[in-house]
């Protein structure tokens, strides 16, 4: 009967200790603010692009980094200090730190690219032709991308650069292959079989959907993908840590 | 009522069994001492204890809650002190002790009294705005100590608390864990201090490669092993070790400017020491008998299990 606020309360507890904690940590700020900048400033200034026509891209990068540069963070950071064991002996579960991380995350890449869009509105003409397609990318899009941050650390590993990289290892390929710089209408042989295994892919086609009105799937295939992966990627870090606790700590 | 109760507690890693078939009750207002040399399988069973890891077989009740099947309700009757573990050291003694509080659901205005109080208690009022990770070790244990203490636990569960810390902050944890108890918590603790145990503990569990070897209070661990007597000794030059060879010595250790030596003849062994300081010319400087100890005992269920 006391297990639901319970449990609740513990996702929120845990959520604003990781707020608290690690949103300012020099990782999070270089790997998830510092870096998509730089992408943006490389692949776009300069080359007399469309910057309206590539915003949404743009935009999913960001929220893709953000919302997925904490959660590699908080297990690593917690463990080498030693906090984690304390952490798990408070009135939480596995299954609720992880919740816990992935809030942090999606909160962190949520009220980063709102800023930017909003900052971004006031130089550029970047209307939002869905206003409920727009609010489903961001809600997706940041849930999807920080429990993905969340299960790239799950293998278990207590030391914060070495995640970061592997991280890294991991996320810088999937902007090459996800329509961001090259439109996906562009792509074609391998590229293109790549993109449709990339969960980017649907978060860039769904912002296009929202802000421009043209897509490459159905919105609905989008979101549905978008969701699916949510889940799985959830599942996968549950395994993985569950193992992991088995093991030892 | 048993505030704690393990039954058949099995844990692996890999091809090495860590905890075998451990069980264990620890009755409710009870101080109750988990003894064992390294890599025994204290902090895997305490691990156990608190939820933290799994164990591949066996139960762990808590107030009569399975931890494992109900875990929240079950922790939220406990406090922890992991073993080496530390609070957040960005945080503040005052933020690290508001999230202790926020996990156990303590409402804003009870937490800011407790805070004031438990602060206040524990000589850290003055320095509760600063980051943990700038205060001494033991001024951290005290912190690490009040977030478990934070909401009044039923049962309080401590590693090691005492251990590399300086007098002043090992006499304040070992008054708080009597206060507690005092108060009516009961207290589970594991130490390599078996002093501590004996000082403070109204029974002591003695886990041995993963095995319990014996569990009672620490007068009648003691007293299984009065076969066992000491007498020490000190002379007024140097000697060796040869020289504790006899009939009725078990063995000798140098202990400080003293030797230590272990019979079950004290008797004996006081007049061939006696008359070896004779022959040899050696002066006595002191000379004391003392029956058997908690150590002794811990060592003997060790060594021979």
């Amino acid at each position: 009967m006391m297990v639901i606020p319970l449990a609740l309360r513990g996702i929120i507890v845990v959520t604003g200790k990781n707020m608290r904690l690690y949103y300012t940590k020099p990782p999070v700020l270089m790997f998830g603010l510092l870096f998509p900048l730089f992408m943006f400033f490389a692949f776009f200034v300069g080359r007399h692009l469309d910057l309206v026509a590539f915003f949404p891209a743009f935009l999913a990068m960001m929220l893709f980094f953000t919302a997925s540069s904490v959660g590699p963070l908080i297990t690593p950071w917690e463990k080498r200090d030693k906090t984690y064991e304390r952490l798990l002996s408070y009135p939480v579960t596995q299954d609720i730190i992880i919740l816990g991380d992935v809030a942090a995350g999606a909160i962190f890449g949520i009220g980063i690219s709102l800023c930017i869009w909003v900052v971004s509105t006031l130089f550029m003409p970047v209307a939002v032709m869905s206003p409920g397609l727009f609010v489903l990318a961001f809600v997706l899009g940041t849930i999807s991308s920080s429990a993905m941050g969340v299960l790239i650390v799950s293998p278990g590993s207590d030391n914060p650069p070495n995640v970061m990289i592997f991280s890294n290892l991991i996320r810088f390929p999937l902007i090459f292959i996800s329509g961001i710089f090259v439109p996906l209408s562009q792509m074609q042989g391998l590229g293109l079989t790549l993109a449709y295994w990339s969960p980017l892919t649907y978060l860039v086609d769904l912002f296009n959907a929202a802000m421009s009105g043209t897509s490459a799937f159905s919105p609905l295939v989008d979101c549905g993908v978008l969701a699916g992966v949510s889940a799985v990627f959830l599942l996968a870090a549950r395994i993985l840590q569950k193992r992991n606790l088995m093991k030892g700590m | 009522m048993n505030s704690i109760e393990a039954t058949h507690l099995v844990k692996k890693f890999g091809p090495v069994t860590a905890v075998s078939e451990v069980s264990l009750t620890v009755r409710e207002g009870e101080i109750f001492g988990f003894l064992g040399p390294n890599g025994a399988g204290k902090t895997t069973t305490m691990r156990m204890l608190t939820g933290v890891l799994t164990p591949d077989s066996g139960s762990v009740l808590i107030g009569g809650i399975d931890i494992h099947r109900h875990p929240l309700d079950a922790k939220m009757q406990m406090g922890v002190i992991p073993e080496n573990s530390t609070v957040y050291g960005d945080l503040s003694a005052e933020q690290n002790l508001h999230l202790s509080g926020k996990m156990y659901g303590m409402p804003r205005g009870e937490r800011e009294k407790r805070i004031d109080e438990i602060l206040s208690h524990m000589g850290l009022f003055e320095k509760r705005h600063l980051p943990v990770r700038t205060f001494s070790k033991g001024m951290k244990q005290r912190v690490s100590i009040a977030c478990a203490i934070i909401h009044r636990p039923r049962v309080l569960l401590l590693d090691e608390p005492t251990s590399g810390l300086d007098v002043q902050s090992r006499r304040l944890v070992i008054d708080t864990i009597r206060e507690m108890n005092e108060a009516g918590s009961t207290i589970f603790l594991t130490t390599h201090n078996i002093e501590e145990a004996n000082m403070l503990c109204q029974t002591v569990c003695i886990i041995n490669k993963g095995k319990i070897v014996a569990k009672d209070s620490p007068e009648r661990l003691r007293k299984m092993f009065d076969t066992t007597q000491s007498v020490e000794v000190s002379f007024d030059r140097a000697v060796t070790r040869d020289l504790f060879v006899a009939d009725g010595i078990l063995r000798a250790e140098p202990c400080g400017d003293k030797w230590r030596i272990y019979t079950d003849n004290p008797d004996r062994v006081l007049k061939y020491l006696v008359g070896l300081a004779g022959r040899e010319s050696i002066g006595i400087t002191s000379l004391a008998t003392s029956g058997p100890s908690l150590e002794e005992a811990f060592v003997q269920l060790t060594e021979c299990a």
